[in-house]
């Protein structure tokens, strides 16, 4: 099947690529970009683990066909740090002990970056449900949920 | 999955001719149709996708009514103001599929056109009288919602036609929507049931209740409807019209629940949205 001609901004970088229609989103950026920070789990939507940000929008990146993300602007786990500084919800995630094996947890803080971009101001209650498609195998639910209520509490004070 | 041809048509016209081929599958969110690919359920030689035809995204007012594009996120359809405040059960329909993260990607046309019983957005859609427009390469036409259907993952859609709109005509003064489930998010629904209603005084001028997930295909408890028009709300025929969108239910015994509970929930949820969709109005 012919390779279509795919561009993409990940993380502030652009990739012209040459890719193949079948290959996921999460294919492309693991191993055509060799960005292995984004994990895959599931493959079927479930887990939350392959979760990127594409266009500002938390997106599962094992349903996105590669070919169908050309033009748009990806940020993974890999870009979330800026000058050597961690984001808040990585910071929060380290100080308060929000992962364990950590295969889930590049999910999570996608996951949670693009809700306290949307909005910071939920209750635990709301943040607890708006995570329900992030799953930890671990169930390190406690120390996650205290990570990103901590880090929603960082950003606005900051804000 | 298997290799596919891969268009990225501009026009509805291009898309249905492309469409209208043999092995061809429209894309639009993805969320049904890459899983299925992957599960070689679904092993198109083409694959459309809609994304770059203009038009075919964003919710927008006409007068009393609202227009829905069939390529809008089902996220859009959740938090939308308008949705929310006139047709409250179609945005809680919206929030109850999968993640955020699948509601990002998931549009209301591949809710639909996917044609599954269980779809969370279809009972809303029946409750708003919505009329579906469908394009294809020989022009237009519009259908109502509950002459859609014909089956599990059947629809009237012939080859080559594309559903490019929801029109939503003027709202009824409150509406609701309870999908029945065992999980807070990710789950299907068991059973999914709206109400909506007009009153007049405490007198129901208007009511539709749709259900999902209890028929071959998504209906409208049309006796229950008749006997609710021109009546006040009382407790007898609250459990009059229960028992009536009971009868309408013909469902099956899958791993979720039997056949007899889903009837006899039917019964109950009919109740309780109805309720609440008459204290919104």
């Amino acid at each position: 099947m012919a390779k279509h001609p795919v561009s993409l901004k990940v993380n502030g970088d652009d990739y012209d690529l040459l890719i193949e229609p079948r290959k996921t989103l999460l294919a492309v950026l693991r191993d055509t970009i060799g960005l292995t920070g984004t994990k895959e789990g599931c493959s079927t939507g479930d887990c939350g683990a392959c979760t990127v940000i594409v266009e500002g929008k938390a997106v599962t990146s094992c349903m996105v066909l590669g070919v169908t993300a050309s033009g748009k602007e990806i940020t993974t786990i890999e870009g979330l740090a800026s000058d050597g500084e961690l984001h808040p919800v990585q910071q929060a995630f380290i100080n308060t002990g929000g992962y364990q094996c950590g295969f889930c947890t590049p999910g999570f803080i996608m996951a949670s970056k693009a809700l306290l971009d949307e909005n910071p101001e939920r209750s635990e209650e709301e943040f607890r449900h708006a995570l329900g498609g992030n799953i930890c195998r671990c169930t390190g639910y406690t120390k996650i949920l205290e990570a990103v209520l901590k880090a929603a509490e960082e950003v606005q004070t900051s804000a | 999955m298997k290799g596919f041809e891969f268009f990225e048509p501009t026009t509805l016209a291009e898309a249905s001719r492309l469409f209208a081929q043999e092995h061809a599958q429209l894309l639009a969110g993805g969320t049904d149709l890459v899983i299925g690919m992957k599960a070689l359920t679904e092993t198109p030689q083409s694959v459309i996708s809609l994304q770059k035809i203009p038009g075919l995204d964003g919710i927008t007012t006409e007068g009393d009514g609202i227009s829905i594009g069939a390529m809008t996120k089902v996220r859009e359809v959740e938090l939308s103001a308008d949705i929310q405040n006139h047709h409250t059960a179609l945005a809680e329909g919206a929030s109850e599929i999968g993640s955020i993260q699948i509601r990002n990607l998931a549009t209301i046309g591949g809710n639909i056109a996917h044609a599954s019983p269980a779809a969370d957005t279809v009972a809303g859609l029946l409750v708003a009288d919505a009329q579906v427009d469908i394009a294809s390469a020989d022009g237009e036409r519009s259908v109502a919602i509950d002459e859609l259907f014909t089956g599990p993952g059947q629809t009237v859609l012939a080859p080559g036609e594309i559903i490019t709109r929801f029109r939503l005509p003027s709202p009824a003064s409150g509406s609701h929507y309870i999908k029945h489930k065992i999980r807070e998010v990710m789950d299907l629904a068991f059973i999914g049931v709206a109400a909506a209603v007009n009153l007049d005084n405490g007198t129901i001028t208007d009511a539709r209740i749709g259900l999902a997930a209890v028929a071959p295909t998504p209906i409208r408890a049309t006796e229950a409807e008749n006997l609710l028009r021109g009546n006040e709300l009382t407790a007898e025929l609250l459990q009059q019209a229960g028992e009536a969108a009971a009868a309408a239910a013909s469902p099956i015994s899958d791993l979720r629940c039997s056949a007899e509970h889903r009837k006899e929930m039917v019964d109950v949820l009919t109740r309780r949205t109805l309720q609440e969709a008459v204290a919104r109005a």
